[in-house]
């Protein structure tokens, strides 16, 4: 499995060839606390990097998630529609959000490998 | 990711621990600023677990910010500050209760508070941590020469609540167990718990049966601890706290009501008895009359959204002709068998509270369906009857 990358408003991404699969980290999901529903975009939709691709309404408050990436929306993960706290349960792996087709897959040079993450996390709690 | 609104962490001001604070803490709190406290939102395994754990077993709730005073003063006086009945309540050995409200002339809810009778003269109140300061005053105000206020900064209180509050508090009763089983939802009693002297209250704010539980500061920690002990209760915060409270039907003072808000138009004029609507001693009472006989223009519902999607505080509110008419008070995600629903409260006028009533809520700039919805939105089951119990 590919490495997972991460953004500073703290999506994470997977890249796999052509496609990235995208999702909040588990710091991100285990802030929101307990997430109700996931209001995803549209299979086909284009997405560019920094733009909103998705809102969480957790049961504190409602943020939005920016494309880690740009590209076009391959697939939405159905099963949070009947299962948004799948993203508490697994935030890194079954509580994915969506998979982009990616438009340049050089885009990934702008995003933190997990160690660069944690640090930023580190320094964000200081 | 960008949060719309987060959590309140105050960063300026000087919050106030309660005694329970080092607990809190050694059992993974996630706190937050309330009221000028520090207090756990939710603990590890987050609101919704808290919410279902009170339920179907039981939850300790820290609720030492909430404002105790010990009233000196008559029946009557009491009937002259407050719009409950005072006057048939019982005093301790097993003391009565009563939900009532500190209004201002206009009618309006300066605080919603309960007040149990301790002995002829003698009352225990309990305020909003928000709002003691004022309420303290403005209640020796009126007491004037006849009656005095004693704030009990040094009590700390606890909540027990769920079907299992009352097995696990007969559990460390001192051979009361009968009396414990004896007290009816709204009334009191002075016992020990765990050799610790408490005042005990029959009373919540989730619609379950359970205790609210008065003790010295010293002592809070140590009975949390050993009421912890038992497998069916777990620790709860701010969090579940809300959406209990609000799934069965009860307000919060300053979101579900304030001094603009009359106790008729919260749908709580059940707390006004006849003698009292007739009596007129209490402050606002006219105007509290003319509504009670001609209607209030806007009352308290229940919203339920057709989605999931959260019915937030501030929300506007819609007719179906798209006329807004309202906006959503408070607003919880809850428990819905395996799922979820979205449920709320709003002011809206006579003509658009009927239960069923359709309408929808703006939420990030959409208009979401959602319908009127009758409170509360789960039953109470709260301890009505006297127990009976059982010999051997």
């Amino acid at each position: 499995m590919s490495a997972t990358l991460y953004t500073k408003q703290h999506e994470w991404a997977r890249i796999e060839g052509e496609i990235a699969i995208v999702g909040i980290s588990a710091y991100a999901a285990e802030q929101l606390g307990d997430i109700v529903y996931a209001d995803l975009p549209e299979k086909g939709a284009t997405v560019a990097r920094g733009g909103e691709i998705a809102v969480v309404e957790s049961v504190k408050a409602a943020s939005e998630i920016y494309a880690p990436l740009s590209g076009e929306v391959a697939e939405i993960n159905a099963a949070l529609e009947g299962d948004p706290e799948l993203v508490n349960r697994s935030p890194e792996k079954e509580g994915w959000f969506l998979k982009i087709r990616l438009s340049d897959v050089g885009e990934r040079r702008h995003l933190l490998s997990a160690e660069d993450y944690q640090r930023f996390l580190q320094e964000e709690s200081a | 990711m960008s949060s719309a609104a987060e959590g309140a962490e105050a960063i300026a001001t000087v919050l106030e621990a309660t005694p329970l604070e080092a607990l809190h803490r050694s059992l993974g709190a996630k706190m937050t600023a309330f009221a000028g406290f520090h207090l756990p939102l939710h603990f590890r395994d987050g609101i919704l677990a808290e919410h279902r754990h009170t339920r179907s077993h039981a939850s300790l709730f820290d609720v030492s910010h909430m404002g105790q005073a010990d009233l000196r003063a008559s029946a009557s006086m009491m009937e002259r500050i407050f719009p409950a009945d005072i006057q048939t309540l019982p005093s301790l050995p097993l003391g009565g209760m009563r939900y009532t409200f500190l209004l201002n002339e206009a009618g309006g809810i300066l605080d919603d508070l309960i007040i149990a009778r301790l002995g002829e003269d003698c009352f225990r109140i309990i305020v909003n941590a928000s709002r003691k300061g004022e309420d303290f005053r403005h209640i020796e105000t009126l007491l004037g020469k006849e009656g005095s206020l004693t704030p009990r900064p040094d009590l700390a209180l606890l909540a027990l609540q769920g079907p299992e509050a009352a097995r696990i508090v007969r559990a460390h009763a001192d051979n009361e167990e009968s009396a414990i089983a004896a007290m009816p939802a709204m009334s009191s009693a002075e016992t020990r718990l765990a050799d610790r002297r408490v005042l005990l209250f029959r009373s919540g704010y989730t619609g379950e049966d359970g205790f609210e539980i008065a003790l010295s500061s010293e002592d809070a920690a140590p009975l949390a601890e050993t009421l912890l002990r038992h497998d069916a209760l777990a620790p709860a915060g701010l969090g579940a706290r809300d959406s209990l409270r609000l799934e069965a039907g009860l307000c919060l003072y300053g979101s579900d009501m304030d001094e603009t808000t009359s106790p008729i138009e919260a749908g709580l004029a059940w707390s006004i008895p006849k003698r009292r609507r007739e009596d007129r001693a209490f402050p606002g009472a006219e105007i509290i009359a003319r509504q009670i006989a001609r209607g209030a223009a806007r009352r308290r519902v229940g919203i339920r959204a057709l989605g999931r999607i959260p019915a937030r505080r501030g929300a506007r509110l819609l007719n179906e002709k798209g006329q807004e008419i309202g906006e959503i008070t408070s607003g919880a995600v809850v428990p819905d068998g395996e799922g979820l629903k979205a449920i709320a409260m709003a002011y809206l006028p006579p003509s658009f509270s009927k239960p069923g009533c359709r309408l929808r809520f703006i939420a990030r700039g959409k208009a979401i369906a959602a319908e009127v919805a009758a409170l509360p939105f789960r039953p109470s089951r709260t301890h009505r009857q006297p127990q009976r119990t059982e010999k051997p």
